[in-house]
């Protein structure tokens, strides 16, 4: 446990202090704000965060492999992974304690859109229960993205090669629910249920489903073994 | 304090280390001695656990490697031959980071930084960025983080590759120093780096020990063999005291041949003596056929000849730019 900790405690640091995350958090923070402009000064706007959160889980398909991939691929390049994996520290350890990093480091660049649904309360009365939805639904989906990106990063030492493994997963993830019109029966079903879009429109919409919270948290725990895997594998090759 | 246990380690089907036992006693210093690609570092790998033997195992104050492995891992400090560290840390914030995943309480992980500083001299340097440190400091820092912990087992991979000769006179002084309350295997391919710091030398070659030695002993008992393989068609009960007329042959060892009518034997010759002539000669006219003969690997005078002509090329370990 105290090694999760030093380790989640070294990466937020490493975040916090050199300036890809602030680039990556200022792109996500302009791309929302511009669509957020966009969304609310169309004539009759809705007063909600709809649009917002729709974007803003769009652009994290881009940017949460962006925030993973240096964690496992830097120290496979740098050869610091020998250091870490020869100390008595378990695989697990070193992958769940980047995880919780890349996640608070998430956290803090999505919490400065709660500007914008400030924003919204001032100049409107917006239904709150959607707001609240719309953001567990993004918190949800950014912790989903950043477990893919996890698993991109332990793939390759490459950073490049880690983000786009990542990102075409995400991708993959995001929009297979298209191609279940394609097909009938309970294959569409099985393709649609993968789907990240669909779940999500839910959750802007307002809706709650407790199988669309399994659905994503079972996605992260998936994905964060397949990375602890990977780690373990890389020893024996 | 390390056993080493038939260590075999494929790389695909290259076998990186075969067959490899030695043990380190308590506070015994090891020189790992061999050319480049000889296996040290690989065997080094082995011993901290970063990656698996293929079979075999080791023991590290007592802890299986393979089976004990997190509790075999916090008995050791570990330098790897590329001195990874992290660049945008600062010394200290680094040190402190490798004391907490190596369980150190934060007042053990103060107390030792300021002593570790100390001893590797990097007081001036505790608030650098190890990025912008020279390759010299930036090993004194990869020491430090192999000592913090007070590790029973020190395993430096070539610490003095690539650093300036008045830094190489100091790292191997501070090396010295470390052994007299650590045990330390070291890996070189320096002989005379070698023979100035460690108690004991194993020479490794092709994955192989070659030699284990005092260091004192490594030049005058430089008395090894060379072997030959030949491959011979003709009649084994003519062949066998044939080869033992030749001036020279001191082993003669019959290899198996699966399927094929020929005989395979791997002959050990005196030193510095090429039969290969002598033996292709005598097969010939006795008329039977010579199907292979080729010289098996190198002999421990070659290695001994790389590895002092590689310091020859290194500059000069004294300091005196020459």
């Amino acid at each position: 446990m105290t090694n999760l900790l030093a380790i989640t405690l070294k990466e937020t640091k490493a975040y916090f202090s050199t300036p890809s995350a602030y680039i990556v958090g200022a792109m996500f923070l302009v791309l929302t704000g511009v669509f957020f402009v966009f969304d609310v000064s169309k004539p009759f706007a809705e007063a909600g965060v709809r649009g917002l959160s729709d974007w803003a889980s769009f652009f994290i398909v881009f940017l949460a492999p962006l925030i993973t991939m240096k964690l496992l691929a830097e120290e496979q390049k740098l050869g610091t992974l020998e250091l870490l994996l020869t100390s008595p520290v378990r695989e697990w350890e070193v992958v769940l304690g980047k995880y919780l990093a890349s996640l608070l480091m998430l956290l803090a660049i999505q919490s400065v859109t709660l500007y914008y649904v400030f924003i919204v309360y001032f100049f409107g009365n917006p239904d709150t229960g959607p707001v609240i939805s719309a953001y567990i639904g993004l918190v949800l989906h950014g912790a989903a993205a950043l477990a893919i990106g996890m698993l991109g990063s332990s793939l390759s030492g490459n950073q490049i090669v880690s983000a786009v493994v990542a990102t075409a997963i995400l991708l993959i993830f995001s929009f297979i629910n298209r191609v279940s019109s394609l097909v009938d029966g309970s294959v569409a079903e099985f393709i649609s249920a993968l789907s990240m879009n669909a779940r999500l429109s839910d959750f802007s919409r307002g809706v709650i489903d407790l199988s669309h919270v399994v659905y994503f948290l079972s996605i992260v725990g998936i994905f964060l073994f397949l990375s602890i895997r990977s780690l373990e594998t890389r020893r024996w090759r | 304090m390390i056993d080493a246990i038939d260590i075999t380690k494929f790389y695909g089907d290259f076998p990186a280390v075969t067959g490899l036992s030695f043990s380190v006693e308590q506070g015994e210093i090891l020189g790992f001695l061999g050319p480049n690609g000889a296996g040290k570092s690989t065997t080094m790998k082995i011993l901290t656990g970063f990656i698996p033997p293929s079979s075999g195992t080791a023991k590290i104050a007592g802890y299986d490697i393979v089976e004990q492995s997190l509790q075999a891992r916090k008995h050791i400090g570990y330098l790897p031959e590329t001195v990874p560290l992290y660049e945008d840390m600062a010394v200290s914030d680094y040190l402190t980071f490798m004391g907490q995943i190596r369980g150190m309480s934060s007042s053990q992980v103060k107390t030792r930084i300021d002593e570790v500083v100390q001893l590797c001299r990097l007081e001036e340097y505790k608030d650098t960025i190890i990025g912008k440190l020279s390759k010299g400091y930036r090993q004194r820092v990869g020491i430090s983080q192999a000592i913090l912990h007070e590790p029973d087992v020190l395993v430096l991979d070539e610490p003095t590759i690539g650093i300036d000769p008045i830094q190489v006179v100091e790292t191997r002084q501070l090396i010295k120093d470390l052994g007299e309350d650590h045990t330390l295997i070291l890996s070189s391919h320096i002989l005379p780096e070698v023979s100035m710091i460690c108690d004991r030398v194993i020479i490794i070659h092709e994955g192989q020990i070659v030699a284990v030695d005092d260091p004192t002993n490594l030049g005058t008992n430089l008395a090894g063999v060379e072997r030959v393989e030949l491959e011979v068609k003709g009649p084994n009960r003519e062949i066998m005291p044939a080869l033992e007329l030749i001036g020279g042959v001191q082993v003669i060892e019959r290899v198996p041949v699966t399927g094929g009518a020929y005989h395979r034997y791997q002959i050990t010759v005196d030193m510095g003596k090429d039969l290969r002539h002598e033996l292709a000669t005598m097969v010939v006219n006795s008329g039977w056929e010579l199907l292979k003969l080729q010289s098996l690997g190198m002999s421990l005078e070659e290695i001994f000849l790389r590895l002092t002509i590689e310091e020859e090329q290194l500059p000069n370990p004294t300091g005196e730019m020459s």
